[in-house]
């Protein structure tokens, strides 16, 4: 049956997140915005303890991401320190083996605050993930890594801060294209691993993002997910390159899920507003009559609910097993292009009080548009969509 | 809890309705278009479906199946998947009968809905839109004058779909500043039908310009009663069902140009291949979908009985833009092929252009 009610442990979950996200990520906004790289210690542990009562889970489903939603409605960089196997973890997931599910996760129940970043792109790869230069080389028991990652979400956190981790994503045969590609789990601490920047950004400021070195860096044979297999029979059907897909397939629709977050905030921030001006957004009128600010308001609401409501499916179908990848990349287009929209149009709209660092909405102009770029940018994640209703391979639509 | 699949019971009407589209429907559209007509054959099979009557209570004769918004919005995408006038035409007596099916007094029943599960298609009507730039629903420029023992009417309505043939119309009229609803049979002294419009499109489908001059009507026919209609609810539920249609057409131009561009050849490669294209079909499919999402959000709380205004008009006014877009680009993607009448999508663009000034001519 066609239903759009959450469950009451769904509101409840919205319920306990939007009050955190108000009471707890709000007041300590803009501080953190401005003190880039500053770590909110205080509120990170309570981020963790909030975890373990399960208030604070994010996993890759529906509950997730509307407690997701609200938590990036307080504030889409603080969501992004918050402690767990994160995007790492995700990798693990979609590819591991259930003893390395345990070896590698186990420890994120217990102890301090810890976390586990993913890192894919390089110096001179992005959306082109195929083209990965940093090397695995098997020596006896051990991989060796080699090479430079770059836009490591958490990786200070999680390679340097805590006793958590990161996947990387390196080739053990460049000859081999996307067969070669394989992820690897680098626990924290390895040495041979190093954090050597912190990027300063546009937004998303509370959250590290992260150069990370691989120095011979030597890991455990076993601590590669999936198979170490190269099969050269079908270069643009292989497993490793699967995994990144399938890791993907269940992230994109969350990374879409922090975008209508931060584009609900300047939404509502322009309805508040409005509202205490007198100004009434008047649905029932015709569109010859409406105002102009009236027009863009409802613009923004459809477009809102049009990026949530395409999140929630391509989520659902993932609960239901249906392969999603065609409606999470519908998702993560429209949602990141959606809020990047909604959250200039804010601005626009509320004049001084937009452009104003006095208030937060000149902010989520800023976070907001990461939305459109990590994850699959706007353009890979149209790619995708196109090549899925076309039903044609990578090589014949390029 | 959130889910996005439609019951069996709906999925037998889509299928249903989907075969109708395309086995039928799919088959004559040109023609209905070029000869401004559309077969009885076609309108008799797709009432013998019972797409309209099925939700009828048992005590009015019908085999009192779940009237449901949501429903109505997956047959309305489908069969406009088939073709716009046909699936209005098809739909057509429903906004008669679906405001006194809910809104109705118990007398307004009994009369009038049984004559909807007879054999036959019964062609009913309803007068929404006048013909006046700067058109509101909720500030009709047709009156109702309460005089004696009923009402007088006056004003013009155009866009009426099969007022010619209907035995029944609906008239929407404005007493004392609010709208309401009011029953009128034909052949009604001072109920005037016009010439029958010639639009851009939906040519198929015959609606007409009506007048009503000092048309007297008795009081037992204002819909509901003394207690009237819940008129916002009416124009939500007509905004649901175009909204679902625009999905349908959209889709049908998507579906056609996708097809079209995997086969076209330029150099040397299919026009598919090359971004440009590529690009604007997929955000043609991603707009489709987040537009049918909303229909069905909309359609859900219309179905729960909650206030579905906002919904209502947020999915109508985004609808009206994207099946514009999605039908536009189509034809841009055949190119000149897309301009000639050989192919359907310039008669999909002119369908869907209507959307905007559409409202009140479907319901669900």
């Amino acid at each position: 049956m066609i239903d759009f009610e959450p469950t009451p442990e769904q509101k409840e979950a919205i319920k306990i997140a939007h009050e955190f996200a108000k009471e707890l990520f709000r007041p300590i906004s803009r501080y953190y915005d401005e003190q880039e790289h500053e770590s909110p210690q205080e509120l990170i542990d309570k981020m963790w303890e909030k975890r373990h009562e399960g208030t604070l889970a994010l996993g890759l489903d529906i509950t997730a991401a509307l407690r997701i939603e609200e938590l990036c409605w307080g504030d889409a960089g603080l969501f992004l320190c918050i402690p767990g196997p994160g995007l790492g973890g995700a990798a693990i997931f979609a590819s591991g083996t259930k003893e390395q599910l345990s070896r590698f996760l186990g420890h994120f129940n217990e102890g301090g605050p810890k976390w586990g970043g993913m890192a894919m792109t390089e110096p001179g790869c992005g959306s082109d993930t195929s083209a990965i230069t940093t090397t695995a080389v098997r020596d006896g028991d051990e991989w060796v890594l080699n090479g430079e990652k770059i836009f490591v979400t958490y990786g200070k956190r999680a390679l340097e801060d805590s006793d958590g981790l990161v996947v990387i994503w390196a080739t053990v045969d460049k000859s081999a294209g996307r067969a070669g590609m394989k992820s690897f789990v680098v626990p924290a601490k390895t040495p041979g691993a190093r954090v050597e920047k912190l990027e300063k950004k546009l937004g998303i400021r509370a959250s590290d993002t992260a150069t990370i070195i691989l120095d011979n860096c030597r890991i455990p044979f076993e601590n590669i997910l999936g198979s170490p297999e190269v099969k050269k029979v079908d270069k643009s059907e292989t497993k490793g390159f699967k995994g990144a897909m399938a890791t993907f397939d269940a992230t994109r629709p969350i990374i879409a899920a922090q975008a209508i977050g931060v584009g609900r905030a300047a939404l509502d921030f322009v309805k508040e507003t409005l509202e205490n001006e007198g100004i009434k957004i008047r649905y029932v009128v015709p569109k010859q009559k409406l105002t102009a600010l009236e027009r863009d308001v409802m613009e923004m609401e459809a477009n809102y609910k049009a990026a949530k409501l395409l999140t929630l499916r391509a989520l659902w179908m993932m609960s239901q097993l249906q392969p999603n990848s065609l409606e999470s990349s519908m998702a993560k287009a429209k949602a990141g292009l959606a809020v990047t929209k909604i959250t200039q149009k804010a601005v626009e709209i509320m004049g001084p009080l937009g452009y104003s660092r006095k208030y937060l909405l000149e902010k989520w102009m800023r976070d907001a548009k990461i939305n459109d770029i990590f994850e699959g940018t706007g353009q890979i994640n149209m790619l995708i969509v196109a090549r899925r209703i076309l039903n044609y391979s990578r090589d014949q639509l390029k | 809890m959130i889910s996005f699949s439609p019951t069996e019971e709906q999925q037998m009407i889509v299928s249903m309705a989907k075969q109708l589209a395309n086995d039928e429907m799919r088959k004559i559209y040109r023609e209905c278009d070029e000869n401004g007509a559309i077969p009885d054959s076609v309108i008799d099979t797709a009432w013998k479906m019972g797409l309209t009557s099925g939700s009828i209570p048992e005590e009015y004769g019908g085999p009192g199946g779940e009237h449901s918004a949501i429903t109505g919005s997956l047959l309305a995408e489908e069969l406009a998947w088939g073709d716009l006038s046909m699936a209005m035409h098809i739909l057509c007596p429903a906004l008669f009968a679906y405001p006194v099916l809910e809104m109705g007094t118990e007398t307004q029943r009994k009369k009038y809905l049984p004559l909807f599960c007879d054999e036959k298609y019964k062609a009913a009507t309803a007068a929404f839109i006048e013909p006046r730039f700067g058109f509101d629903p909720y500030s009709l420029s047709t009156v109702a004058r309460p005089d004696g023992n009923g009402y007088v009417l006056d004003g013009k309505k155009c866009y009426v779909p099969l007022a010619a043939e209907a035995d029944l119309l609906l008239i929407y009229a404005a007493e004392n500043g609010s709208s309401q609803g009011f029953i009128i049979e034909k052949g009604t002294k001072g109920l005037e039908i016009g010439e029958r419009e010639r639009n851009m499109g939906i040519k198929a489908l015959a609606t007409y310009e009506l007048s009503l001059k000092n048309c007297r009507v008795p009081k037992e026919n204002r819909l509901g009663g003394s207690k009237g209609c819940d008129f916002n609810r009416i124009i939500n539920c007509s905004r649901v069902a175009l909204s679902a249609m625009a999905v349908g057409v959209a889709k049908a131009a998507f579906e056609y140009s996708r097809d079209y561009a995997k086969e076209r050849i330029a150099f040397g490669e299919p026009i598919a291949s090359r971004q440009a294209i590529a690009f604007m079909l997929a955000e043609m499919a991603i707009e489709i979908d987040a537009t049918r999402l909303m229909t069905w959000e909309a359609a859900w709380k219309l179905d729960r009985k909650e206030e579905a205004t906002k919904e209502a008009s947020l999915v109508k006014s985004y609808s009206d833009d994207m099946v514009i877009m999605v039908t536009d680009r189509a034809v841009q993607i055949l190119g000149g092929h897309g301009y000639v009448r050989e192919h359907p999508v310039e008669l999909w663009l002119r369908n869907g252009r209507g959307f905007a000034a559409f409202d009140g001519m479907a319901i669900v």
